[in-house]
């Protein structure tokens, strides 16, 4: 009897106490819902908007000193809506039409831009140990205990006031206002409704301002939660936060809030019950430790993978999608062939002789930076074949990449065996996770795959990293996850320019590879389903068979990378190379320069490792013009996030990247002026 | 009095590919169009063109005598145009009512919405009876008489009606054009795309014959007749 109250008195807390954050994540599920049905955007930058609004509010009342009401009024009521408005006016808007991958593209391009683009406008910086303040006096330190078991402390009731009022405000404007009938109808055809003599630009504009309002508003009621104040935080939230719109297929608010609150009292109760559980079944213990963080990326990654309603989505063609002009043909320009060899003696020849000055001249530091550079190419590579050819974007690519590195710490640590070998084995793990994690995944195809792995992404983060038999568990905290370099015959890799050697000798050889994989069978095949799934299926090729080669291929090529990337800097360094966050802005960078191409991937390499150095602290000024930099550098490294964030919004336009779409203008302004033919079948094109 | 739809020579383009070269057409206030032409020939864009949803490269629009060149679809609509699109042309996820109520929010405003909706379900009994329907279930015959509903209840200056008869019964189009009459008489100025030529050509005074996105004839109503046979048997020549 006396173990059934307290049964009862657990549940009751677990639900008590699951509630605030449960709202929290119900708010931003309304806001996502909102904002992905009235505008077909899969919002990953949420997390962004709602950081920066907290930031804003932390920086109000801390550092100026602000009331509540003003501090409020320009965090949530100003600053929020104020970026649902610019990201709409200046970017969503445009893409309108675009796929529903493109539009995810972008927003993890916003989720790397935002939070940096903030940090440097205001000047504000994350400070360990100092704790925001909620909105409520006293939010933190009066409690209300109405049952006697949980005491809701004044923050937490205000989050769920907060939630309900914003769930009745939404449900009243959906259901009685007119505003709220344009905004359903505007989901379906802004075209359309713009027919019926309203201006939809103005109601997707409204919806986006709300939207971000409610992030904007979650922000700042969840922020006291954290301790410190970080933007990586406040992306974990958005993963619960879809999890809960998941919940709702995305498309009804009442389940999405539903969802939210159901995920915050089931976080809390496996909290309270676990840990009985694994008092008596002692088996169950690491996952006790490593499970709790990770609860809302198993709980994601389990709806997409096992509740198949969620792909059975059908979305309502607009009948009006015809008035946009198709999208542009990704068909090869034909090259000039002496062009074409012109171009790649010299660009060949221009390599040699960055190599041969690297080689003799750089000092140590340069030596690292370029090394990184080729090694991060060969990673690239790994998103040009799931990304460029498979068409699938993995945001898992840095988890199968700290599968390699981990891989050869742990045969060089326990078996000593040779890190090279090592580094082959770490690339058929990659595999093999890559196959296996893609059976499930690829059936949901587009943004529902990206989902999928980037809760992936966080799992391993969050549990697989933890266990001793992969990251090396405590004793790596102490001593790190040392990783010996190789020596083979009478070469010894610990000399850092031979090491650089092996690298370039590698991405030649993995490029080799890609290249053969692009020309042969599977690559037509890839290519094929690019083009038309259904075409593709109905000439007898298997979707599935295609891509899982894709995924394995590639997990194989980032687990390759990740391993000698780990050699390199001789330990594994997994929070710096290979946390989730890091491989989003992997993704950003190739496919914003080029998905599709080996010399996108090199780009991306040299823009990730050394862009900051080149360009940000003004090395190449120094360079060109003896030693005068402009007197604007060196600026901060968070631009790097920035621009390449920000240069992601070309995708919808230029899915081949920046890099190749130049290379293209180039090669037809060439054209159209030295090539007779070119311009006259360039002149019969624009005659009827 | 100034035509209601002015053209002066219009060209559009969907991205690189051209659709019409130079259109010159105009509608008279409470006159009628019936706008012919094969497949491909640019009547569709000539619509659209007209509704503001495609913005012409060159050339100039004239609604009631005001250039509305480039402006919005919705500034089209608030200036009297109302166009129904070919194919589906009702909100498939909003249900019967809401889409009537859609379109006369703006017009009669909250007050006179349920008199507007009452004179719509005197008109079709039909949708009465599904008023609380989703749209998109409704048979194409029945979206269609929603879609006229909303312009009967509230007439426009202009109607533009774009295959107004595709993919239904023959009965069915034969309700559909006893509703055309009725706009008509209502005073609004119909112009009609469609490939059924003769209930286009019962219902309009006037034709014009659209080719290879250019105006290849436009003349009274019952000229029109010999000038399509004609068509019909050169089109497949010149490609």
């Amino acid at each position: 009897m006396l173990l059934a109250a307290s049964t009862g008195e657990d549940l009751l807390r677990a639900v008590l106490q699951g509630a605030p954050p449960g709202s929290v994540y119900a708010l931003i599920a309304l806001g996502f819902v909102l904002t992905y049905k009235t505008s077909g955007v899969f919002n990953l930058a949420f997390g962004a908007q709602a950081y920066v609004s907290a930031a804003m509010y932390f920086q109000a009342r801390n550092e100026w000193e602000w009331q509540v009401v003003p501090a409020l009024i320009l965090a949530v009521f100003i600053l929020a809506p104020l970026i649902g408005l610019v990201l709409e006016r200046l970017i969503f808007r445009h893409l309108s039409n675009s796929s529903a991958v493109a539009k995810l593209v972008i927003a993890i391009g916003l989720t790397v831009a935002l939070p940096s683009l903030f940090e440097l406008v205001t000047g504000f910086s994350a400070v360990a140990g100092r704790t925001p303040t909620g909105i409520i006096p006293g939010g933190s330190s009066v409690f209300y205990d109405p049952f006697g078991i949980y005491p809701l402390s004044r923050d937490e009731l205000a989050q769920m006031a907060v939630a309900l009022f914003g769930m009745a405000a939404l449900g009243a404007l959906f259901r009685f206002s007119s505003l709220g009938l344009a905004l359903r109808a505007v989901v379906e055809s802004p075209r359309m409704t713009e027919l019926s003599g309203i201006n939809a630009d103005r109601v997707s504009a409204f919806a986006w301002a709300l939207s971000s309002l409610f992030a904007g508003m979650a922000g700042v009621l969840i922020a006291p939660r954290f301790n410190t104040l970080m933007a990586p935080d406040f992306f974990h939230l958005v993963i619960v936060a879809i999890a809960a719109a998941a919940i709702g297929r995305l498309a009804s608010l009442p389940r999405a809030l539903l969802g939210g609150l159901g995920l915050g009292i089931f976080i809390a109760l496996f909290n309270t019950f676990l840990p009985r559980w694994t008092a008596d079944h002692g088996w169950l213990r690491p996952f006790q430790e490593n499970l709790t963080p990770s609860m809302p990326f198993v709980i994601l990654f389990g709806v997409l993978v096992c509740w198949p309603a969620i792909r059975r989505e059908h979305r309502v063609v607009d009948p009006l999608s015809g008035v946009d002009p198709p999208p542009p043909g990704l068909a090869a320009l034909t090259r000039n062939r002496r062009l074409t060899l012109i171009t790649r003696v010299f660009s060949v020849s221009l390599l040699c002789v960055i190599g041969v000055t690297v080689l003799l001249r750089a000092d140590v530091r340069w030596l690292f930076l370029v090394t990184q550079a080729v090694i991060l190419a060969i990673i690239y590579l790994s998103i040009t074949v799931v990304t460029g050819f498979a068409g699938q974007i993995s945001l898992c690519q840095g988890a199968f990449a700290a599968v390699g590195a981990f891989t050869v710490f742990q045969l060089a640590d326990r078996y000593d065996l040779s890190v090279l070998a090592a580094a082959l084995v770490g690339a058929a793990l990659a595999a093999v996770v890559g196959a296996v994690l893609s059976l499930p995944v690829l059936r949901l195809g587009g943004v529902w795959l990206a989902i999928a792995t980037l809760a992936f992404a966080f799992f391993f983060d969050a549990v697989m990293v933890k266990f001793s038999w992969i990251g090396g568990g405590g004793t790596s905290l102490f001593q790190g996850t040392r990783v010996p370099r190789p020596t083979i015959g009478p070469w010894d890799f610990a000399d850092d320019r031979l090491f650089l050697v092996l690298a370039v000798v590698a991405f030649t050889v993995v490029s080799f590879l890609v290249i053969q994989l692009r020309e042969g069978t599977t690559g037509r095949m890839l290519h094929a389903l690019r083009g038309s799934e259904m075409a593709a299926e109905s000439i007898g090729i298997s979707p599935v068979r295609a891509r899982v080669t894709a995924f394995a291929v590639s997990a194989a090529i980032a687990g390759f990378g990740g391993a000698l990337l780990a050699i390199h800097q001789e330990n594994v360094n997994y929070q710096n190379n290979f946390s989730p966050t890091a491989a989003l802005f992997w993704l950003v960078l190739v496919v914003s320069l080029s998905a599709r191409t080996i010399e996108g991937a090199a780009y991306s390499g040299a823009a990730f490792s050394l862009f900051d150095s080149l360009v940000l602290r003004g090395e190449v000024f120094r360079w060109i013009f003896r030693g005068w930099v402009p007197g604007i550098l060196p600026i901060s490294p968070k631009w790097r996030f920035v621009l390449f964030g920000l240069a992601s919004i070309q995708f919808s336009r230029h899915p081949e990247g920046l890099v190749e779409y130049g290379k293209r203008r180039a090669t037809r302004r060439f054209n159209e002026r030295f090539d007779r033919r070119e311009r006259d079948r360039a002149s019969q094109e624009t005659s009827p | 009095m100034s035509p209601v739809l002015e053209l002066r020579g219009v060209s559009a383009s969907y991205g690189p590919f051209r659709a019409l070269f130079g259109v010159s057409l105009t509608v008279e206030a409470g006159g009628s169009l019936a706008l012919l032409g094969s497949n491909g020939a640019g009547k569709t864009t000539v619509a659209r063109v007209a509704s503001g949803l495609v913005v012409p490269t060159s050339g100039s629009v004239l609604v009631d005598g005001e250039d509305l060149t480039g402006a919005r679809p919705h500034q089209y609509a608030r200036a009297g145009v109302a166009h129904a699109p070919e194919g589906r042309s009702v909100f498939a996820t909003l249900t019967v009512a809401e889409n009537l109520r859609l379109s006369f929010r703006r017009t009669h405003g909250a007050s006179g919405l349920s008199c507007a909706l009452d004179r719509a379900y005197d008109l079709f009994p039909q949708l009465g009876n599904r008023r609380s329907q989703m749209a998109g279930t409704l048979s194409g015959g029945e979206q269609r008489m929603l879609s006229m509903a909303r312009v009967l209840v509230n007439p426009p200056k202009l109607l533009i009606a774009d295959e107004p008869s595709l993919g239904l019964a023959p009965i069915i189009i034969d309700e559909v054009y006893q509703s055309l009459r009725a706009i008509r008489e209502a005073g609004t100025a119909v112009l009609i795309v469609e490939q059924q030529v003769g209930h286009a050509l019962q219902l309009c005074d006037r034709t014009a014959v659209l080719g290879h996105g250019a105006v290849e004839w436009e003349g009274p109503a019952d000229e029109a007749t010999d000038v399509m046979v004609g068509q019909m048997f050169t089109t497949g020549e010149d490609g």
